[in-house]
């Protein structure tokens, strides 16, 4: 009873400061400081049409690629955490209950699809609604639908780890590219700006959100094995 | 958009609520991602101008008067780091769940003591 009346105590305090920050809110007016400068130069300069793309790959580059690192850093905590110890017996090996029919018909028909809206979407990033992260997931996602329908089913975990690798290393490379041979680090213009409005335009974002959509593909794939395997 | 802002304050109270009251372990992941949910939609209305379209520059949007008639991208782009950090550490608590119920086979955080002084 005490634990419950402390608990309400304190979610009142936090209702209360919620409210008076919320109180004297007022919306926006029009955009500010740095947000009209990204909007006034960022269609011109980077030739992106997404502006919160260009935000995300080209403006604010270096907190994408610590983003990055935080998702390695949690996909390799996991596995480190849930890998099988040397002296820990193989649980028993008594096989899963095979999903049905339809759940069977229903993958194996619907996940080439879904990986290839993963791949339009990171690849449509710099044009519309999307970016890497989003088209990550949804290729992770055909994984799970995958797992769901053969319980059994193992991932290849060398090819996991060349394609996060190789994408993370390259990441970087065309971070260093843009920072010798344009204006900064990540700065996407090493690589020619294109017809604004087509796939091959906005320099290197398509490339960089390629790469970003393959590292969180595989890393969130890595995740959902790892954590399959240890289910009880 | 303050309906939004309402709803996510609303939702940040009810995930806290959950995390302080509950004594499942699952159940206080969960409570966390809703709070966490709560505040990206005040994040997401807080950039908000009235009137405004999405920041994306296309036909339907003017180049040179964009800055008019766009909301601002840069909360966007924040709440977009913030939605894939909060899947990596939702990842990486219910591992250490998996890993704690390996070896006591119990989900409530009260049996958990060794680490309490």
């Amino acid at each position: 009873m005490v634990r419950k009346s402390i608990a309400l105590a304190l979610m009142t305090g936090l209702a209360f400061i919620l409210a008076s920050i919320l109180g004297d809110w007022s919306p926006m007016e029009r955009l500010s400081g740095v947000a009209y400068d990204y909007v006034a130069h960022g269609a011109s300069d980077l030739g992106a049409m997404n502006l919160v793309t260009a935000i995300v790959v080209t403006y604010r580059g270096l907190d994408t690629l610590g983003e990055v690192t935080v998702l390695f850093l949690a996909a390799s905590g996991v596995a480190v955490l849930l890998r099988r110890a040397d002296g820990e017996q193989q649980e028993k090996t008594q096989s899963k209950r095979a999903a049905s029919e339809i759940v069977t018909t229903g993958a194996s028909l619907l996940s080439p699809f879904i990986v290839m809206f993963g791949a339009y979407i990171f690849l449509n990033g710099h044009l519309s609604p999307g970016g890497g992260f989003q088209g990550g997931a949804v290729i992770a996602s055909a994984v799970l639908l995958l797992f769901l329908a053969h319980p059994d089913y193992k991932l290849r975990h060398d090819v996991l780890n060349i394609i996060e690798s190789f994408s993370g290393f390259t990441y970087v490379l065309v971070g260093l590219l843009g920072l010798f041979l344009a204006g900064g680090f990540l700065d996407n213009r090493f690589l020619p700006l294109g017809a604004y409005g087509t796939i091959l335009s906005a320099g290197s974002i398509p490339l960089i959100y390629t790469l970003i959509g393959l590292k969180v593909g595989t890393e969130l794939a890595g995740i959902l094995e790892n954590m399959k395997g240890r289910a009880l | 958009m303050t309906l939004v802002m309402v709803l996510g304050a609303a939702l940040m109270l009810v995930g806290f609520w959950g995390l302080i009251t509950r004594q499942n372990m699952i159940k206080m992941v969960l409570s966390l991602a809703i709070a966490e949910t709560g505040l990206q939609l005040i994040m997401i209305a807080v950039g908000y101008i009235n009137g405004g379209t999405a920041p994306i520059l296309d036909s339907a949007v003017d180049k040179l008067s964009a800055v008019q008639q766009v909301v601002d991208p840069v909360p966007q782009a924040l709440v977009l780091t913030a939605i894939v950090i909060g899947v990596a550490v939702n990842a990486l608590m219910l591992a250490f769940i998996i890993r704690l119920y390996q070896k006591k086979h119990s989900l409530n955080i009260s049996d958990y003591k060794d680490m309490k002084w």
